[in-house]
């Protein structure tokens, strides 16, 4: 892939701190708060119903550099969880047997312990999903990792933003296309996303400053047209909204498009995708153990509301799962038409 | 009135609504009648979106154009698609303008001897 970009962080660019971010962001003039959209749907204060998702977000090292990226993760990230926090999260998915681990990043293989998380989390008998950009499992040394998570039988989400290489390369990279769609093959002969146990769900976002559409009949589209282009099949698709958080924040601010772009969110609020909002049943924990409502609040270092419930080593699930959640006008990116979540679209 | 200095203004398209402040109840029949148009049907919402872009070029309304612009890649087309759309609406006009040239060929063989 010859275009990797330099990070924020790496550019020291105004946008790269969370607070820098939510300043930004405090400063546009939107029709109405986000607590008063949630007041008027009868949700504020915004409580979590319990804890049915652990997202681990085990660091930002990425082989790719997305322009829309919410983690500003890309090569020249240094985080990566160290093994006291990944420990305390398997134990705490252990101890109270969440459901579903999900593993996200940055590129998660690129995890030292990755193959260690997934088949201890997959001992719990937790369902294991992961986040995978496509292209990290083709690179060398990681070429174990379809098969292993396969015999775990761990979901794939993996990101495509468009069934085409212009689209796609533009968002996350020349030649990324092309890696995507072998390593798709790649799952496919392992049987993924041919309708059987192991499931392959594909991700897209706008490539640009609009919205997605209509999950259900993308859905339909992208099958026959991944079929018909490629032979490649799926399960699901799940469309998923730029939020407005650094690169896509700072690509928004380039565009001068970043007023425009968050009051339209404001705008198509929806009462329905709000009940339905992901952090409602998530936890997510960033790579050093601080415990967020999600990760893009992560992003914006906004941490949980709780004084007492910090991080991951003093977290328990009394605490967690009716706790009150942290909201800002980023929220509006998962409310607006029929909902964003990291399962696609809610409402 | 304020004075403008161009006849089209991006933000009236957001306004669209305010025509309801005459005739409020022909207003709402067309709007209504503009969302069940637009509804998934025996075609797709992508489809009908695509459609729309090509009659917006065709009628030449820069609202359209910038609401189907945006409304096509939003229901997942891409440029290839929505640049035929065009020229679909452009084949169409041209095809019109030449084949009225048949009526001229009628009339001028009337004339002829």
């Amino acid at each position: 892939m010859s275009r990797i970009l330099a990070t924020l962080e790496k550019r020291h660019a105004p946008l790269a701190g969370g607070r820098a971010q939510r300043d930004r962001l405090a400063r546009v003039e939107l029709p109405r708060t986000f607590e008063a959209a949630l007041e008027s749907s009868h949700l504020l204060p915004l409580l979590a119903t319990g804890v049915e998702i652990l997202q681990i977000n085990v660091g930002k090292r990425c082989n790719q550099t997305c322009r829309h990226c919410h983690v500003d993760a890309g090569p020249d990230r240094k985080e990566v969880m160290p093994r006291p926090v990944m420990e305390a999260c398997l134990a705490f998915l252990e101890q109270n047997r969440v459901p579903t681990l999900d593993i996200t990043g940055g590129a998660p293989e690129l995890h030292p312990d990755f193959r260690e998380i997934v088949g201890r989390a997959a001992d719990t008998g937790a369902h294991v999903i992961h986040r995978c950009n496509l292209t990290a499992i083709l690179l060398p040394n990681y070429s174990d990792i379809p098969a292993l998570l396969a015999s775990r039988s761990v979901e794939v989400v993996a990101s495509l933003p468009y069934f085409q290489a212009r689209e796609t390369d533009t968002q996350r990279g020349e030649g990324v296309f092309g890696e995507s769609i072998k390593a798709l093959h790649l799952l496919n002969t392992l049987g993924y996303g041919t309708g059987g146990d192991l499931k392959l769900n594909l991700v897209t976002n706008p490539v640009g400053t609009f919205l997605p559409g209509n999950q259900r009949e993308l859905e339909a589209h992208w099958k026959s047209e991944m079929l018909r282009r490629y032979g490649v099949v799926f399960d699901s698709l799940y469309t998923i909204t730029n939020m407005p958080i650094s690169r896509f924040l700072d690509f928004l601010d380039e565009r001068e498009r970043t007023e425009e772009y968050l009051t339209r969110l404001a705008n198509a609020y929806n009462p329905a995708a709000a009940a339905g909002v992901m952090c409602r049943n998530t936890l997510s924990v960033g790579y050093d153990g601080t415990l967020y409502d999600c990760d893009f609040n992560q992003m914006l270092d906004l941490p949980l509301r709780s004084a007492a419930t910090r991080t991951i080593f003093d977290a328990s699930m009394l605490g967690l799962a009716h706790r009150e959640i942290e909201v800002g006008p980023h929220c509006f990116g998962c409310t607006a038409g029929a909902g964003s979540s990291c399962g696609g679209s809610v409402a | 009135m304020p004075h403008r200095a161009s006849y089209f203004h991006e933000a009236d398209l957001g306004r669209f609504g305010e025509i309801a402040r005459g005739a409020p109840e022909l207003a709402r029949k067309f709007f209504d009648y503009y969302g069940a148009v637009f509804a998934e049907g025996a075609l797709t919402t992508r489809e009908k979106s695509l459609i729309a872009l090509a009659v917006a070029h065709a009628v030449q309304c820069p609202y359209c154009i910038d609401a189907y612009s945006k409304d096509a890649l939003e229901k997942g087309s891409n440029i290839d698609q929505m640049t035929e759309a065009v020229h679909v609406a452009c084949a169409i006009r041209g095809g019109s303008s030449l084949v009225h040239g048949v009526q001229m060929l009628n009339h001028a063989d009337s004339l002829g001897m």
